[in-house]
């Protein structure tokens, strides 16, 4: 009853993670600016709006691509110790997850193409609660494979419904 | 419940052939599918009547008739259903055949209801839930239609099996066990009924029937007699007695629609508990419907009082229990325990479910002012957006400028709500009940028990985070998937949830 804050999960994710971070976000923001300019393009008698708004879109996108990764790289930390699994993710809006090993239902790997691309992957614990799957961004795959045959193990020998 | 489960069980078992619905399903669902169909029914008559060839509206309508009612007699030629010993088994559609399973030791509900038609018939409809109900894309399994009295064999064979599925049935099993009765509807309590609001539900309902039939019969509206009559009538009047005219209309409509509901949907309602400690809801009266939940399903009681109902000290009672349907209509985050009645009996259903009221009326620890800032700046920036945009429309449309002061009103309005929401605002650990209240126009008291609870989430935004908050979020396989304590103080919620759950957090306490 003493101890009253929780301290920060132990690992960082890789570090090529910003780079996955800053590239996936800017692909987003290309296919905003991409749409933007063939309307703009398209439009007959183009007003001041869309050189305005086009440039508001750069503004906010470099502003977004520039702070995101950083900031998310400081964030998002991972833990899974004998008897539970601690994630930490988010920047603007920060979540922690704790869930216990006994009650963990799956554990998936996931790589999506711009994963791939930097040799990375995400892992993610769900849980029998639809609101509880805890998900890790931005690790290498190896230790993502390793930590995914951990936590399998682990499950195993804990048993139980897990409900 | 009146053939023996023993007698049931092994008719089916040695006979795992696959066996169809109940062939009066015939009768039924034709008509169903046509109540279905019939805004488009009646929106190609319309439509052909208008066109001036009076004969090919009923062609067309005839037409589609005959369609739907094939179809729908198609569907119980391609449904069967088989029970082998490990699960019960589904199997429809007659292009893409499907077949669906529910093992026989994770069915965790079994609802039976009949409407209407079921009933003159002798029928009922089985819904198997399984734990996995309220995953997206996988739910109950439905056995629509059998015969009323097989129904309840199967449901009472399905839900009093002994707890270890391995081990075979004692011969000694009880087949109809005691129950006690918790609650029964009062019929006083029906004044409760026009708080409810779910007239106003119906009645969106049925103005979009309405529209429906309109718009695919291309009615002109204006010239209908009765809505002409009141068209004209409003005209006459000035704008402020047309509005309270309006107001009066929809509140008396909505009042006496919910009454109907209320009625509707209550009428017989009983809530039992049998030896095991299942709980019984039967309930409707044109539509009745008897669940059951099962003791090691059931992770705690909410009681919900929406604002109106609050006003007139009324409040529900809800099962938060594993695998039941989550967000659909009346049964929302759970089986009702107990229709709207006075928040006293609300109370004294939910401690006789959890066998103590503790968690239902103790004192909830009140949470800290910056949880007040925050829930009113938020409401307040709802009032302020909204607002604008209700000045800009009045500005473009060119509108009486004396309504640009309208929201002055909503601001107001939003500061009472943001107090209220804090108001609500609490929580509390007893009895091994993780207790959380959150909610002004619907304010939820959540009681779960702490053995329910497989992890926690702590939320902070931005804000929260220079305020010092933190939401603290219980997730559960049970009810709405989680419940959370908003906006505690940061040392708070990692004190709370350590006290509620101990030693999960351990390892990561400083």
């Amino acid at each position: 009853m003493t101890a009253a804050s929780l301290r920060a999960p132990a690992h960082l994710v890789d570090p090529r993670a910003k780079a996955y971070w800053t590239v996936r976000s800017l692909a987003g923001w290309l296919v905003i600016a991409a749409v933007q300019i063939i309307v703009w393009v398209a439009v007959k008698h183009p007003d001041a709006v869309h050189p305005i708004l086009f440039a508001v879109t750069v503004a906010v996108a470099l502003a977004h691509v520039s702070v995101m990764p950083q900031w998310r790289y400081r964030v998002h930390r991972w833990e899974a110790t004998d008897t539970a699994v601690y994630t930490q993710s988010g920047w603007f809006n920060q979540e922690r997850r704790i869930a216990p090993v006994a009650r963990i239902q799956t554990v998936d790997t996931q790589r999506g193409p711009f994963e791939q691309v930097f040799g990375l992957a995400n892992v993610t614990v769900t849980t029998a609660s639809a609101a509880g799957p805890l998900k890790i961004h931005g690790l290498r795959r190896a230790a993502a494979d390793a930590l995914v045959e951990d936590l399998t193990v682990r499950t195993q020998a804990a048993g139980g419904d897990a409900t | 419940m009146t053939v023996p489960a023993q007698a049931l069980d092994a008719a089916v078992r040695q006979d795992g052939n696959w066996k169809r619905l109940s062939p009066r399903m015939l009768l039924v669902h034709p008509v169903i599918e046509l109540g279905k169909a019939l805004p488009a029914i009646v929106g190609a008559f319309l439509a052909g009547h208008g066109s001036g060839n009076d004969s090919s509206g009923s062609r067309w309508s005839l037409g589609i008739a005959g369609v739907v009612m094939a179809f729908a007699m198609l569907r119980w030629v391609t449904t069967r259903y088989r029970i082998t010993p490990a699960q019960v088994q589904l199997r429809h559609g007659l292009v893409r055949r499907q077949t669906r399973a529910a093992p026989l030791d994770r069915v965790r509900t079994v609802d039976v209801t009949a409407h209407l038609l079921h009933r003159t018939l002798g029928l009922a409809r089985v819904s198997i839930g399984i734990g996995t109900s309220d995953r997206k894309g996988r739910q109950a399994l439905v056995l629509d239609g059998l015969g009323a009295e097989r129904a309840a064999a199967l449901r009472s064979e399905l839900l009093h099996r002994p707890a270890d599925a391995a081990q075979p049935k004692q011969p000694t099993q009880p087949v109809a066990p005691a129950e006690v009765e918790l609650a029964r509807l009062d019929p006083a309590w029906l004044r409760f009924a026009p708080f409810t609001l779910t007239g106003a539900v119906t009645g969106l309902a049925l103005l979009g029937i309405g529209w429906r039939i309109v718009g695919e019969g291309h009615v002109n509206v204006g010239h209908l007699g009765p809505y002409r009559a009141v068209a004209d009538r409003l005209e006459e009047w000035p704008l402020a007695v047309d509005i309270l005219a309006v107001f009066v209309a929809v509140a008396v409509f909505v009042a006496v629609a919910s009454t109907v509901g209320y009625v509707l949907s209550f009428t017989g309602f009983r809530l039992t508990r049998h030896d095991g400690g299942t709980l019984h809801v039967t309930r409707g009266l044109l539509t009745s419907r008897a669940t059951s939940i099962e003791r090691r399903r059931l992770r705690g009681v909410e009681l919900s009082e929406p604002l109106l109902l609050r006003t007139a000290g009324g409040a529900r009672c809800l099962a938060v229990a594993t695998g039941l349907r989550v967000g659909r209509g009346a049964e929302r985050g759970g089986e009702i325990l107990l229709p709207p009645a006075p928040k006293a009996e609300a109370v004294k259903v939910g401690a006789a479910v959890l066998g103590t009221d503790a968690p239902l009326t103790v004192p909830l620890v009140a949470h800290p002012l910056a949880a007040r800032r925050r829930r009113i700046a938020r409401a307040l920036a709802g009032a302020i957006v909204l607002g604008a945009a209700f000045d800009a429309a009045v500005l473009l449309a060119g509108w009486d400028s004396a309504l640009l002061s309208v929201p002055g009103a909503f601001v107001s309005v939003a500061v009472a709500l943001g107090y209220d929401r804090y108001c609500s605002l609490g929580h509390a650990f007893v009895r091994g009940y993780v207790v959380t209240r959150f909610g002004s126009v619907v304010r939820r008291r959540t009681a779960v028990a702490a053995d329910g609870v497989i992890g926690w989430n702590l939320r902070s935004t931005f804000f929260q985070r220079r305020l010092g908050l933190t939401t603290l979020v219980a997730t559960t396989a049970a009810g709405r998937q989680k419940y959370s304590v908003a906006d505690l103080a940061d040392a708070d919620a990692v004190r709370f949830a350590d006290m509620c759950v101990p030693g999960l957090l351990e390892p990561f306490l400083t």
